[in-house]
């Protein structure tokens, strides 16, 4: 059951409703992202930090074994007579920065995608010709049917008396 | 107000509408506009036809892009020595043109990152093709350090592998740090960009009109639908990605001043130089990112979304990193003097007198230390001609400053007998020229296809994007909608 909202202010005090009112499988739509509407929506921070501290620990783990090993272990060079002891480590302090850097954004990239469960080139949704909206001016919030509170009737009050308008139930194919 | 104001003053002036008014923000998308009218217009530029201009810069740019790339290939081909290098001066125009190319990139960096963690929201309307001129100058910046090693089937040697000898390259060198710093650089920038594309590719696929362009954008647009859930974390991912990459971008030119610094030539061999680069790489990348968007807000009628407070911003950002740069290049000469070093010492007056004196008086003085000056002024910063005279005068003058400190410390060094001078052939100097032509290209590609402007995030900073927004006259669908697209 989806419906259209007017404004982002209509569709952040409709997903308060809605949250009030228990339902767990549903989303809204909105073509930038709304500020406080994961408290509305009664979602928490995202965890996304997680992964991406794992991320970074592999490529600080990833650049030490490649300068250590390869300069102390494998085939130590001797530039200009300098030490390669140790105690040069700040000689690869750089590389190190790096990646870390760099493992960290693509562990960010792409636990991103897959935590939103991207990339999903088809969903139902988008068989309603008004939600080609939602990337324009639109301001969506759909309740699933899959919701253990769904009932058609029961959506359908609750949308119509948050203000929602163009009332569909939008079908699986 | 003056220096005797006094309390009850201050009151009533808080009081009287003619100072509130005074002291009102000014809206960061001017005219009232509302978000269709902000898709329409940025979407409009991909959708409409190409526009004659545009074919006919293409077909320039192309031209000299092609002209770039058979210099490339001749001097792939033929060797090193086409370009004007020899003994004194290995390192001129290539490396010059490297460090230019890489410190502007810095500056779309700038405004994604580091404005996105100290929250000036006046950067959504600059920030996409402010990340598209970054990645297209690190392209141009990454041919260089490419084709100068000469035998370029042999780069791989940049590369952490170990040789056919089993020689590992040294960890401990800038050079390798250098190839770590850019392409991680580069390959974090494309993230940060492609995540900040994602919901713009898909308000093009749902406006695409016909079936290839909807299966292109879509395909790239990864099945985006704007729900909450995935904003939830779209957001942590920018966050984080923007915590990246502020150091990240401080680092990439540190580590590039650290190919100089750690060496023993005068004027080169200074523990300034990374924030020194920084500043000037910010500086330059700047003036380039204006040189791009004030014509192309003038031709695709953005003047509501670029406004002239936008410019101001960025032409206080280059009033102050300009004078960061013009403090270092004195402090280079006090250090100089006050080091009592005799090489340091005739480095500089060398600077200044010896044979690239030109370069120092036009390139550092006049177009890094002088024009920017004109930025202290509120009238100057407002008219768009003096802005693009200044900005114009920044990019020569980086490129003379890249030129004074490379070759300029390698042309005079420790001994008389190795002094020479560096004559640029024309390989070399078509092969620049060429980087322009493949700039100018990409960028005129990327305006072309995908949206300049992220839609989606100048949309946040409308006031009707506040939840707690209400309009006098309520609730408006069809003001806010565009409902023949319906």
């Amino acid at each position: 059951m989806a419906a259209e909202y007017a404004s982002a202010a209509a569709l952040y005090e409709a997903a308060k409703k809605v949250r009030d009112a228990g339902f767990k499988r549903w989303d809204v739509h909105s073509p930038f992202p709304i500020h406080g509407m994961d408290d509305a929506m009664g979602l928490g921070k995202s965890w996304l930090s997680a992964p991406v501290l794992i991320g970074g620990i592999t490529g600080l783990l990833t650049a030490a074994t490649l300068t250590f090993g390869p300069s102390w272990f494998i085939y130590p060079l001797v530039v200009h007579g300098k030490p390669y002891n140790w105690k040069t480590v700040p000689a690869f302090f750089p590389i190190m920065f790096e990646l870390t850097v760099l493992f960290s954004a693509f562990t960010c990239f792409f636990a991103m995608l897959i935590m939103n469960g991207l990339p999903r080139w088809y969903h139902p949704i988008f068989n309603w010709d008004r939600f080609a909206r939602a990337t324009n001016d639109g301001f969506f919030l759909v309740i699933e049917a899959r919701d253990p509170r769904f009932t058609e009737k029961e959506a359908r009050q609750l949308l119509e008396s948050t203000g929602g308008q163009h009332l569909t139930v939008v079908h699986e194919d | 107000m003056n220096g005797t104001t006094t309390v009850p003053d201050l009151i009533e002036a808080e009081a009287s509408p003619s100072v509130e008014q005074r002291l009102k923000r000014v809206p960061l998308v001017l005219n009232k506009r509302n978000f269709n009218w902000i898709t329409e217009r940025i979407a409009g530029v991909n959708e409409g036809p190409a526009p004659r201009w545009w074919w006919v810069s293409f077909a320039i740019s192309a031209m000299v892009a092609g002209i770039g790339m058979f210099c490339l290939g001749y001097q792939i081909s033929t060797g090193v020595g086409t370009w004007g290098l020899n003994h004194p001066v290995g390192w001129a125009w290539d490396i010059t043109n490297f460090v230019f190319w890489i410190g502007i990139g810095h500056a779309g960096t700038l405004i994604s990152a580091i404005l996105f963690l100290l929250r000036q929201k006046w950067r959504t309307s600059i920030n996409r093709s402010a990340e598209a001129m970054t990645l297209f100058a690190v392209i141009c910046a990454a041919i260089f350090p490419g084709v100068h090693v000469g035998r370029v089937w042999m780069a791989w040697f940049m590369a952490p592998l170990p040789n056919n000898y089993g020689i590992w390259p040294n960890f401990r060198s800038p050079l390798l740090w250098d190839v770590f710093a850019v392409s991680t650089y580069f390959s974090v920038s494309v993230l940060f960009w492609y995540t900040g594309l994602i919901p713009d590719l898909a308000t093009l696929r749902d406006r695409a009109t016909n079936k290839i362009k909807k299966l292109l954008y879509g395909i790239f647009a990864v099945g985006w639908r704007g729900s909450n859930r995935n904003w939830r974390h779209y957001e942590m991912a920018y966050l984080l990605l923007a915590g990246l990459s502020t150091p990240l971008v401080l680092s990439v030119h540190s580590v590039v001043s650290f190919d100089f610094a750690t060496s023993v030539i005068p004027t080169w061999h200074t523990t300034i130089f990374p924030p020194y680069f920084v500043a000037g790489a910010i500086f330059g990348g700047f003036a380039m990112v204006l040189t791009l968007l004030v014509p192309a807000r003038a031709i695709y009628k953005l003047h509501d979304v670029i406004t002239p407070q936008h410019v101001d911003k960025m032409a206080k950002i280059i009033l102050l990193t300009g004078s960061i740069v013009s403090y270092a290049y004195a402090m280079e000469f006090f250090v100089a003097w006050y080091s009592g070093n005799q090489y340091e010492k005739y480095a500089f007056y060398n600077r200044i007198l010896g044979p690239y004196w030109w370069y120092w008086w036009v390139g550092m003085l006049f177009c890094n230390f002088l024009t920017p000056q004109l930025f202290w002024f509120k009238r100057f910063r407002f008219n768009i001609y003096v802005v693009y005279f200044v900005c114009m005068c920044v990019n020569a003058g980086m490129w003379f400053e890249r030129f004074i400190i490379i070759v300029g410390g390698l042309h005079r060094d420790f001994l008389p007998s190795s002094w020479g001078m560096f004559y640029p052939t024309w390989v070399d100097i078509w092969t620049f020229v060429g980087t322009f032509g493949i700039f100018l290209s990409l960028f005129l590609l990327f305006i072309r296809f995908l949206p300049m402007i992220a839609m989606s995030e100048v949309k946040i900073v409308l006031p009707e994007a506040d939840p707690h927004h209400t309009t006098p006259e309520g609730h408006h669908t069809v003001q806010a909608g565009g409902m023949e697209r319906t």
